[in-house]
């Protein structure tokens, strides 16, 4: 299973954590620092795949974010590419050539896209489209629609 | 009161923030707003109000004070409310919480809710992190819901059960009639998640797996309609249906056919369809056939199909991918025990992977060619692995050096290949040999007796070169110590006897005292070795000197004294040290550095034959090290000089 889903900037800011094990809040935060830290410090080139403590650590930059996931040892990691490499697609999907700013300001609705695609750790769907649906269904039964789509709900 | 900012507009307004403490200004003032509006129990604004606190807590900045505000939002009828709710559930709320029990009416009400969406968001909640009693008051609920014909709930509640197996294996049993027909879903997600329950169970209860079994004939063929089936849209990637199933799906198989010939019998023809028919070009392509490496290598699958999957890995090997050699590195090595002559056949393209420029495989190419050195290999491995030891990376050589040391222990060839490789990695990597290693060695150089003057020889010659590494230093300055009067006299057969003197000799011990390169340690290496050249050498009649090393300085005033006033034990104390036998538990560093405590095998030399010898009075050698000196007298008995003596 994935332990935790994280993603950063280049300097190090978090911009979404996503925990499926129970944590300390400190730990959390040194887990943050150690994988900022450890990811941000590669080479350029350097492969995507990293060992920490006993946990597979997996990491993808697309534009200004990184992705970083840490997984158990018995994981495929190369799937685990595919996983966060489909996230970034339902991101873009979504927002329309998502980029860093959008996840910023619409945090939450990166949540549930998460949450919609990711359930205890594992992959709960494997079709876009059937996805991107039940976003959009659950987006339609938010009260304040019309707000919703012109002004944010909140 | 006006209204609450927007959360896009604290968004924004935070981002303008130019310092720290600005920002942590603002995020004062808004939570002090937030606050007020919770205490007003202001239920419009709660959503609002919360989604502004969770992103402060991305922040960094705490906010346990919405913990009941969350589960106000969660208890709310609102559907922006729920969402909003069980996602700061999630964040502020796991199971370290004590409010986090307070959630379980809600979720359980949800679970039953008449939109499957909210009951959707309650699955999710449980499945992510529910705590123990959380799960088994819903794990009944959560077994209602795997049994629905809804799909959507359907994957969703697998899932929850994976995780509520995980947090309370006892409930595994109750989910079990609810797995009968699973695998008959057309449902991708369903499957899926199905699968990973199965596995989840299978790996946990030995009854579960001998009771899955018969599913493996079903799982083929699901597998078989995956690879067969053609281009489907809805799971396509780069041309491959559904990777994610197939990977699980071969993660199922391997578990459910580990141990077991049938099982292993009937996958093996999708296996080999799999391994020769999965296109290789991208990154998904590539995930499967590792996958199916691995299956293969762990079930009881016929010797070509393993010979099939070790080929696949060398292929791999020469992938222009990182990520993909990375893999194979990886897999090789926990196959090298197993299918060790079939790893050795890529055994040139694993070693050429030690000139990878990425540090990740380096560390795996490193650790796989040790454990493919064998016999008949050594020496060639030697050269590359040698050559790896000089061009690494400093994280690097420790390792390297103690897997040379190692390797050279096991397959030497020859005394002489020993000691001149145990020579290049002192004066490569000298530096970062670890500790251990010194008496490890040294105890291999007493144990070679023929080569003893070679090694003395090429070890002098090492330190005219170079002081600065302390492992090499140490080593050399106590084969000089044992050894010198072979140097002296010239005796080397192996190579070209060198010519020097025995002031010579004492000149670069006496070097290696007053250099700022050489630590204590080392310091005492050479003390205790000018002292043991007394007997061997005829011009070292004393020692003088004192030290603000309290070691040296002990060891400074025993040897004058054993000069002045016990010089007639001088000889028998001094004498050449035999062989040492590797101690069960240590090696040899149990015996080399005792105190006289233990019993080492050495001819009892506390009742030393009385020999008298005029004391010569030739000059005394004066050191340069003197800082103070205690008042003259001497605090030693010959207890002490005498335990003293075993300590190298």
């Amino acid at each position: 299973m994935m332990h935790f889903l994280l993603l950063f900037s280049r300097q190090g800011k978090l911009r979404l954590q996503k925990w499926f094990t129970p944590v300390p809040e400190r730990e959390k935060k040194k887990i943050v620092r150690d994988m900022t830290t450890m990811v941000l410090g590669r080479k350029p080139r350097s492969c995507n795949f990293l060992h920490w403590k006993d946990l597979k650590i997996v990491y993808k930059k697309y534009a200004s974010l990184y992705f970083c996931c840490g997984l158990d040892a018995e994981e495929n990691e190369l799937l685990a590419l595919e996983v966060l490499h489909r996230y970034v697609e339902l991101l873009d999907k979504y927002f329309g050539n998502v980029c860093e700013l959008d996840i910023i300001f619409n945090f939450e609705k990166a949540y549930f896209i998460l949450d919609e695609f990711l359930l205890g750790g594992e992959v709960q769907e494997t079709s876009k489209q059937v996805l991107s649906r039940s976003i959009e269904a659950s987006d339609m039964l938010q009260e304040t629609m019309e707000e919703y789509m012109s002004k944010p709900a909140f | 009161m006006p209204a609450p900012i927007r959360l896009r507009e604290l968004i924004r307004t935070i981002r303008t923030a130019r310092t720290q403490a600005e920002e942590r200004e603002m995020i004062q003032k808004e939570c002090a707003a937030i606050r007020s509006s919770f205490r007003e129990e202001d239920n419009t604004y709660r959503c609002r109000n919360v989604a502004k606190l969770l992103y402060m807590h991305m922040l960094g900045y705490p906010a346990h004070f919405g913990q009941l505000e969350c589960l106000k939002l969660i208890a709310s009828q609102k559907f922006t409310d729920k969402r909003i709710g069980y996602l700061g559930a999630m964040l502020l709320l796991d199971e370290r919480q004590d409010v986090h029990l307070l959630m379980t009416n809600c979720i359980k009400n949800d679970l039953n809710h008449s939109t499957q969406y909210v009951q959707g968001l309650a699955l999710c909640t449980l499945g992510c992190m529910g705590s123990s009693e959380m799960c088994r008051d819903l794990a009944g609920e959560v077994e209602k819901l795997l049994k629905t014909s809804n799909s959507y709930l359907r994957k969703k509640a697998a899932l929850c059960a994976v995780h509520v197996i995980r947090k309370v294996p006892e409930l595994m049993e109750m989910f079990l009639p609810a797995t009968k027909n699973l695998l008959s879903e057309k449902n991708h997600g369903v499957l899926h998640t199905s699968v990973v329950l199965l596995t989840e169970m299978c790996e946990r209860s030995p009854d579960m797996l001998l009771h899955f079994r018969k599913l493996v004939p079903q799982l083929v063929r699901i597998l078989k309609n995956l690879i067969m089936s053609g281009y489907s849209p809805e799971h396509d990637v780069s041309g491959i249906s559904d990777p994610f199933l197939q990977v699980r799906i071969l993660r199922l198989l391997r578990i459910l056919g580990r141990s077991d010939d049938d099982s292993s019998e009937a996958m093996n023809d999708i296996l080999a369809q799999v391994a020769t028919n999965t296109e290789t070009s991208k990154n998904v392509g590539n995930a499967i056939l590792y996958e199916t490496v691995l299956t293969i290598m762990d079930i009881k699958s016929e010797s070509g199909l393993r010979v099939l999957a070790i080929n696949i890995l060398g292929r791999f090997l020469l992938n222009n991918d990182k990520n993909i050699r990375y893999v194979a590195l990886t897999s090789l090595l926990k196959t090298v025990q197993t299918d060790h002559n079939a790893v050795q056949r890529h055994r040139s393209t694993i070693v050429d992977c030690l000139k990878d420029l990425d540090v990740s495989i380096k560390r795996r190419a490193m650790e796989l060619s040790f454990a493919l050195v064998n016999g008949n290999n050594i020496r060639g491995m030697m050269k590359e692995l040698l050559y790896f030891l000089d061009s690494c990376d400093p994280e690097f050589k420790a390792d390297c050096a103690s897997g040379v040391f190692l390797a050279a222990e096991k397959y030497a060839p020859s005394k002489r290949w020993h000691i001149d490789t145990i020579m290049r990695v002192l004066t490569t990597a000298g530096s970062y040999v670890r500790d251990d290693s010194v008496p490890n060695l040294i105890q291999l150089i007493t144990n070679s007796v023929e080569m003893h003057a070679y090694t003395v020889q090429r070890l002098y010659k090492a330190l005219l070169d170079d002081i600065s590494q302390q492992p090499l230093v140490q080593v050399s300055s106590w084969c000089i110590g044992e050894y010198g009067d072979l140097l002296v006299s010239g005796q080397c057969e192996e190579e070209e006897p060198i010519q020097v003197t025995e002031d010579e000799v004492l000149d670069v011990l006496e070097g290696l005292l007053v250099s700022n390169l050489s630590t204590p340690v080392t310091r005492g290496y050479s003390l205790t070795a000018i002292m043991k050249l007394s007997t061997r050498f005829s011009s070292v009649v004393s020692i003088y000197g004192s030290s603000i090393d309290v070691e040296l300085q002990q060891r400074a005033v025993e040897y004058n004294a054993l000069f002045k006033k016990y010089d007639h034990m001088r000889p028998a104390l001094l004498e050449r040290m035999p062989i040492m036998e590797k101690t069960a538990s240590n090696g040899p560093t149990e015996i080399v550095q005792t105190n006289g405590e233990t019993e080492p095998s050495v001819p009892d030399t506390k009742h030393p034959p009385l020999v008298t010898q005029p004391a010569n009075q030739v000059t005394a050698r004066s050191h340069d090290i003197s800082v103070f000196t205690i008042d003259g007298s001497f605090f030693v008995t010959d207890d002490v000089l005498l335990n003293q003596w075993f300590n190298i």
